[in-house]
């Protein structure tokens, strides 16, 4: 019907002369001009991973957690280490607003002080992780042959021990504070990262753009850091947002055992310990850290997830 | 197959060589020695004393001893349990942590299976969205919050189920869903993965062309190739539901290794310490290395790769 219509609307062909008619072509020059905003991939992966509202709820429960454990304490009148003896064990009220613990400490602020410590030890222990993860890993890949099979094997053997027994020892043998926390969990915790980078390496290093790049004489420092990890940061970022909450767990169960960071210093893993003794009658000192960790850990896990989903599109299932 | 079996021996007797090692050197750093703490022991006893655990001899000495001892199955004896040998109180304990610790992985990899399956069955529908909102809460939610929550629920309030113990089989139902939450998380959305993977496959294909049952696809094809990946995790699940046993013990009350690794940590017993490390760690180890081997024995591939390499 429309194609019929449209037929009867055109001039029929003997009216047409050759000056109706123009050569439209392809212009050269026009094909070459670049139409959109040029989108590098990381750009490219933020857009989908802000179009995942799962992913983006996520990164907003991180972001006022974050905020929260940073200025929570300074709400509240009380600090996390002053003893009151008279008013412990209290009830959420209005005085307290998550109650108290039992020596009487308020703990509103010492949930979110807890989870700044739990924080901080997920994110430094995940930063060291990368740090000593992209050297080792990249070496292992880049040069390969013997330093890669020694190297590889070392990691092996590292890996198969146990790393929570590992980190257990170091901290019966060490002060457990902070800083030796931090230390014990990245003994061992840099080599999933390592073969992450190694496996990358390995795959990138015989294309095309590292061959031009070595053509031209870039040397190995130039080639590794500035062609082949800069194009496998999808996988690292993923890599170090899933194993923050790894971190944290571990350091959540080494205060399980009396070796996390010591009284009055709380972090959430300790917190809960504490609640532990008397948790059948004061529920509340356990629910607020055991709500605040499940709520961290699963949200780098989603955001882990939405991440790799962003950065590795290939990779969606 | 045996060089392969053989290679995974060899190192993995290195990483244990390497993890007593330690363990004995780590222990040596500590300042001061056992006999300090307390009362003041006259000079004289404590000589006696140090004789006694041969702790007055060179350290590399003492090392070479310790060596021959574990191999003998020998860890020293307890400094807190007095007169009581370290492997004799790991072989009383074992029991009790063996038994939850075979239920929880039975139960883990059943129930992750079952679930991962049905998710990739019905992709998208329903089932498949539940399973995977319990697998994410699941891996997000540590052991012992988990654990205390059910204690608080099942046996506190609704008074269904024991607090504590370990008597009967009543009382495995708490400590082993505490145990097993992660686990079946994991193995859930492996499964789910691996399942819509192999339900893609070519061979599927062919095997709906030659007219197979759907059932039998499904026992024939598609669980015994999507099965593969949840072989690879059993080996990290072992450490995961042991390590996690240490914790799940103390809060349920039961009397396993794990609570003796507690005490011994709490108590600073380090011949304790070590014993139990050194114990783990080679059970670790070895379900590390079972997996391997049973891995090289299901998937072909894995042979060809391991001839090549060596």
């Amino acid at each position: 019907m429309e194609a019929n219509q449209q037929i009867k609307v055109m001039p029929s062909p003997a009216d047409l002369t050759a000056d109706d008619f123009a050569r439209i072509g392809a212009d050269e020059k026009q094909a070459e001009i670049i139409q959109r905003e040029s989108v590098s991939a990381l750009k490219d992966a933020w857009q989908r991973l802000l179009s995942n509202k799962l992913a983006m709820t996520a990164l907003f429960i991180l972001i006022a957690i974050a905020l929260m454990s940073i200025f929570g304490p300074l709400m509240s009148k009380f600090n996390y280490y002053s003893n009151d003896l008279l008013s412990g064990n209290m009830k959420p009220n209005s005085e307290h607003w998550f109650g108290t613990d039992d020596f009487g400490r308020d703990m509103f602020v010492r949930t979110w002080y807890g989870a700044r410590i739990s924080l901080v030890v997920g994110l430094v222990a995940a930063l060291i992780d990368l740090c000593i993860g992209v050297v080792y890993g990249g070496i292992m890949g880049f040069f390969g042959g013997r330093v890669d099979t020694i190297m590889n094997k070392f990691s092996e053997i590292l890996y198969a021990i146990p790393y929570l027994l590992v980190t257990i020892l170091l901290l019966v043998v060490m002060e457990p504070s902070l800083v030796t926390i931090i230390i014990a969990l990245t003994i061992t915790g840099w080599i999933n990262m390592s073969w992450i980078v190694r496996g990358e390496i390995i795959q990138l290093k015989n294309r095309e753009f590292v061959l031009a790049s070595r053509s031209m004489g870039a040397g190995s420092g130039r080639l590794l850091f500035r062609h082949l990890l800069p194009n496998a940061l999808g996988p690292i970022i993923v890599t170090v947002t899933l194993s923050v909450p790894n971190a944290i767990f571990a350091e959540a169960f080494l205060s399980f055992l009396g070796l996390g960071v010591q009284a009055p210093v709380a972090s959430l893993g300790s917190m809960i310990n504490d609640a532990l003794t008397g948790w059948l009658y004061y529920p509340w000192r356990m629910l607020f850290p055991a709500v605040l960790i499940s709520l961290i850990m699963l949200s780098f896990n989603i955001l882990g997830d939405g991440l790799r989903d962003a950065l590795d599109p290939n990779l969606k299932n | 197959m045996v060089r392969y079996i053989a290679n995974k021996l060899f190192y993995t007797l290195i990483s244990l060589f390497i993890l007593i090692s330690a363990t004995f050197f780590l222990m040596k750093a500590i300042p001061g020695d056992p006999f300090m703490s307390e009362k003041k022991v006259p000079e004289e006893i404590r000589q006696r004393l140090m004789e006694q655990y041969g702790l007055d001899k060179p350290v590399f000495q003492q090392y070479i001893k310790y060596l021959g001892d574990i191999v003998q199955g020998d860890l020293g004896i307890s400094m807190k349990k007095i007169n009581q040998e370290v492997s004799d109180i790991i072989g009383q304990t074992f029991s009790a942590s063996l038994k939850l610790g075979l239920v929880a992985i039975v139960v883990s990899v059943i129930i992750g299976v079952v679930l991962g399956l049905l998710a990739a069955l019905y992709h998208r529908k329903i089932i498949d969205n539940i399973t995977m909102v319990l697998a994410v809460l699941g891996i997000a939610v540590p052991s012992f919050v988990l654990a205390s929550l059910l204690q608080y629920v099942f046996a506190s309030k609704l008074h269904w189920l024991p607090t504590m113990g370990f008597k009967g089989p009543l009382y495995y139902v708490l400590p082993v869903a505490a145990l097993s939450a992660q686990p079946i998380a994991f193995i859930a959305r492996l499964t789910r993965s691996s399942m819509l993977e192999v339900l893609h496959a070519d061979y599927i294909k062919t095997a709906k062309a030659k007219g197979l049952s759907w059932f039998a696809i499904l026992t024939r094809h598609v669980v015994r190739n999507g099965i593969m990946p949840v072989v690879t995790y059993m080996g990290p699940m072992t450490a995961n539901i042991v390590t996690g046993s240490v914790v799940i013990e103390q809060i349920f009350g039961i009397g396993g290794i794990g609570k003796q690794f507690v005490q011994a940590i709490t108590s600073r017993d380090y011949p304790m310490i070590m014993g139990i490390t050194i114990f783990y760690g080679a059970l670790l180890m070895i379900a590390r290395l079972v997996t391997d081997v049973a891995y090289g024995l299901i998937d072909p591939r894995i042979k060809l790769n391991a001839r090549k390499e060596g």
